[in-house]
């Protein structure tokens, strides 16, 4: 056998493509699904939080700063450990999946608290003074005059932070979520053969490229102009 | 309440399992100073043939950034550790560890140098290039150091992102912090080790988070 065709036989044998490729494709829609899910709840959340911190009420404002502090510096993976196999013993038990979906969720609304925040503080008092004097409330300027502002700032620098989180799904394999990495690696433990798991890779890869590509579009695109 | 505190807070779980995890900390602390280094040279690699003039080096420099922002870092690292072998190559998982984060992280590094160099202007280059540096000595001396201040708040939330990536290393059983914790709650049937893990991950990282916090505050002052 030449060299080529061990390589073929090892990564990409055709039986194997053809006998995986449901599991693969189940676990592609498990993977779409807690990541569309978790982009929608995590900057939901993000945004909620950046806002209710625009009111500067004390206790309140140091919560948020220490619930975004601690998902910046805790590994997604040591809390998904933690709450998987912790919350059992104390009575609560989640299936595997809605602790992946709540854990990533809480790291991208940390994450995006953080984004839009900057933008919010970054809209110049004048705009505020303005709006307030024309009669606007408080919450009336935030959303109508400094949240559109601060959402559009806020979209290059959240591209790339939604994504890197979104990757982050393949974490769910640890805890046994059928997502692709877990289809993958459980086809190869049945056959012996990396195939599964190329394809596995492919996957991802078919999966996250355009999603890559159109992060670097939108960050051209929405780049604030600089003077 | 006493349950959870049984549970989560053991302080005497917590005190033996200490010098297991003081390990663990010191073993992620060795990883990190073997990708961080590797990623940044990587990195300013891939950023420097992305500037480059030849169209052959900035599309492989693209093509390659893509794709490895693209896979998530797991699955690049299982394809290593457990694909390979089946072809004969039989990474240790410190080797395999070592390259899969080496791919993830130069992507993600090159990305930031490259915003970086963008940001100098083209001025800068031409001023440099006329009073007689080289192309070279240019990027050297004139153009990187700019550059790596003006994304220096992205270098280093970056770099956290790499120190919090390591817990990965653990599903290959690389004996990390992560690890160590993760044996020590089947050890004892409690789940105090990981929450001890998770605190000492805090506490290394809070400060970084802080300064990042600052930094970009800064920054968008601008």
């Amino acid at each position: 056998m030449s060299a080529w065709e061990r390589f073929v036989e090892t990564f990409f044998k055709p039986a194997m493509l053809a006998q995986y490729w449901p599991d693969i494709l189940k676990g592609v829609l498990v993977t779409v699904q807690i990541a569309a899910a978790v982009v929608l709840t995590g900057l939901t959340l993000g945004l909620l939080l950046a806002s209710l911190r625009a009111y500067r009420i004390l206790p309140i404002n140091w919560l948020i700063v220490v619930f975004v502090d601690v998902f910046r510096a805790l590994p997604p993976l040591v809390a998904i450990l933690l709450i998987y196999f912790g919350l059992p013993s104390v009575g609560i038990s989640l299936p595997s999946f809605v602790v992946l979906w709540l854990v990533l969720s809480l790291v991208l609304a940390a994450f995006a608290e953080e984004i839009f925040w900057a933008g919010i503080t970054s809209t110049p008092k004048g705009q505020w003074e303005a709006a307030r004097s024309t009669g606007l409330t408080f919450s009336a300027t935030l959303t109508h005059v400094v949240l559109p502002q601060a959402i559009r700032l806020g979209v290059p620098p959240l591209t790339n932070r939604t994504i890197a989180i979104t990757k982050n799904t393949a974490l769910g394999t640890v805890i046994g979520v059928g997502e692709i990495l877990n289809q993958a690696t459980t086809a190869q433990s049945f056959t012996g053969n990396a195939t599964p798991l190329m394809m596995g890779a492919i996957a991802y890869v078919a999966l996250f490229v355009p999603v890559v590509a159109l992060g670097r579009w939108i960050e051209t695109r929405f780049a604030w102009r600089r003077v | 309440m006493e349950a959870i505190v049984q549970q989560f807070f053991n302080l005497e779980i917590m005190q033996r399992v200490w010098p297991l995890l003081l390990r663990g900390l010191g073993t992620t602390a060795y990883l990190c100073m073997l990708v961080i280094p590797l990623g940044l040279a990587g990195g300013l690699a891939v950023a420097l043939a992305s500037v480059s003039k030849r169209r052959a080096l900035v599309w492989g420099a693209v093509v390659l950034v893509d794709l490895f922002r693209a896979a998530p870092p797991l699955v690049l690292l299982i394809l290593l550790y457990s694909g390979l072998p089946f072809a004969g190559i039989n990474l240790s998982p410190t080797v395999a560890v070592s390259l899969a984060f080496f791919l993830n992280t130069s992507s993600y590094y090159g990305e930031i140098y490259r915003a970086g160099i963008d940001s100098v202007g083209r001025g800068q280059w031409e001023a440099a290039r006329s009073t007689g540096l080289g192309a070279a000595a240019t990027i050297v001396y004139v153009v990187l150091p700019q550059a790596v201040r003006n994304v220096l708040p992205d270098l280093i939330s970056n770099t956290i992102e790499v120190v919090k990536l390591t817990s990965i290393a653990s599903v290959v059983s690389f004996p990390e912090l992560l690890y160590s914790a993760d044996m020590a709650r089947s050890l004892t049937f409690n789940s105090s080790p990981v929450v001890l893990a998770a605190v000492i991950y805090i506490l290394v990282l809070w400060p970084l988070v802080r300064l990042v916090s600052r930094l970009e505050r800064r920054v968008a002052a601008h």
